[in-house]
């Protein structure tokens, strides 16, 4: 069975608390474990504060950011995959490589760690950066739900 | 996000309540500072995590600056009770390094 949603929300520090939430509201149809649950709120959470932060550095009105999830549940409803699509039409980022890097960061002097894409990468199943100057970002993030869930049962069948 | 500080034998607690995100940092950012430089006579820090609900990088950041701004008034800190999703994340980042648990 699939489920989908659109989220597009103001750039605003306010709603990175809503943005995270609305995504795990959105994951509780997938069955998702505390730690996956958590796993994908600290990712988008992640995502959107760098939309905040990095991509509309000026910060004005208008200022948009657009979430787009898939869900994926198999016939056992044991498992499933989670798609997240986190957008901003910002100014984009030039060397995505190093941009990615453990502790690269251009906010050092506001007390960014520059840990959020290795976040990302290490919390979510699959991770990937679309981006181009002045134009905007696009992560791609993956979350399988349920595996562990599903190894156990079958484990146990197998027993 | 709530601060809660206690002093006792001269070891100064801050306890970190609810959500640590960019946007709700600053404040805590701002309290946690002035209670160092009040309690600059401190022996050690150290910041008990077990009521954070919610944590991403920005934590790391925060706590950093916090062992910064302690370290230059001669205060070591200290770290103690993360839950299991804030622990991975100060695992993966090398906080522990400075800030050791307790
Ligand atoms: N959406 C974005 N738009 C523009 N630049 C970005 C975006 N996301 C990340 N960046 C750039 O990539 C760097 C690394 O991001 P990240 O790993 O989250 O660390 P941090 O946010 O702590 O700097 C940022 O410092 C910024 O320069
Ligand atoms: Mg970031």
């Amino acid at each position: 069975m699939n489920n989908y949603m659109k989220l597009e929300l103001a750039a605003i520090g306010e709603n990175e608390s809503f943005a995270r939430s609305a995504v795990a509201a959105f994951a509780l149809f997938l069955n998702p474990s505390l730690t996956e649950l958590s796993d994908i709120k600290t990712a988008v959470s992640e995502a959107v504060t760098n939309c905040i932060v990095h991509a509309y550095r000026q910060g004005k009105e208008g200022d948009k950011i657009v979430i787009e999830c898939r869900a994926c549940l198999c016939p056992d409803a044991l498992h499933g995959t989670l798609h997240i699509e986190i957008t901003d039409y910002g100014c984009g980022i030039d060397d995505l490589e190093r941009a990615i890097a453990p502790f690269y960061t251009t906010l050092g002097d506001e007390e960014r760690s520059g840990m959020g894409f290795t976040i990302m990468q290490t919390f979510m199943d699959d991770f990937s950066v679309e981006s181009e100057r002045g134009r905007g970002t696009k992560v791609k993030m993956v979350k399988k739900i349920g595996i562990e869930a599903a190894d156990e049962v079958e484990k146990r069948a197998n027993a | 996000m709530k601060i809660y500080a206690s002093y006792a034998d001269s070891v100064l607690y801050i306890r970190l309540d609810g959500e640590m995100d960019e946007h709700n940092a600053a404040a805590a950012r701002r309290e946690a500072d002035k209670l160092a430089d009040g309690y600059a006579h401190s022996s050690r820090v150290i910041f008990d995590l077990k009521n954070v609900t919610f944590m991403d990088s920005t934590g790391i950041g925060f706590l950093i600056g916090r062992y910064k701004k302690f370290l230059r008034l001669g205060v070591p800190s200290y770290i103690t009770n993360p839950t299991p999703s804030t622990d991975k994340i100060l695992l993966m980042s090398g906080v522990y390094t400075l800030m050791p648990k307790v």
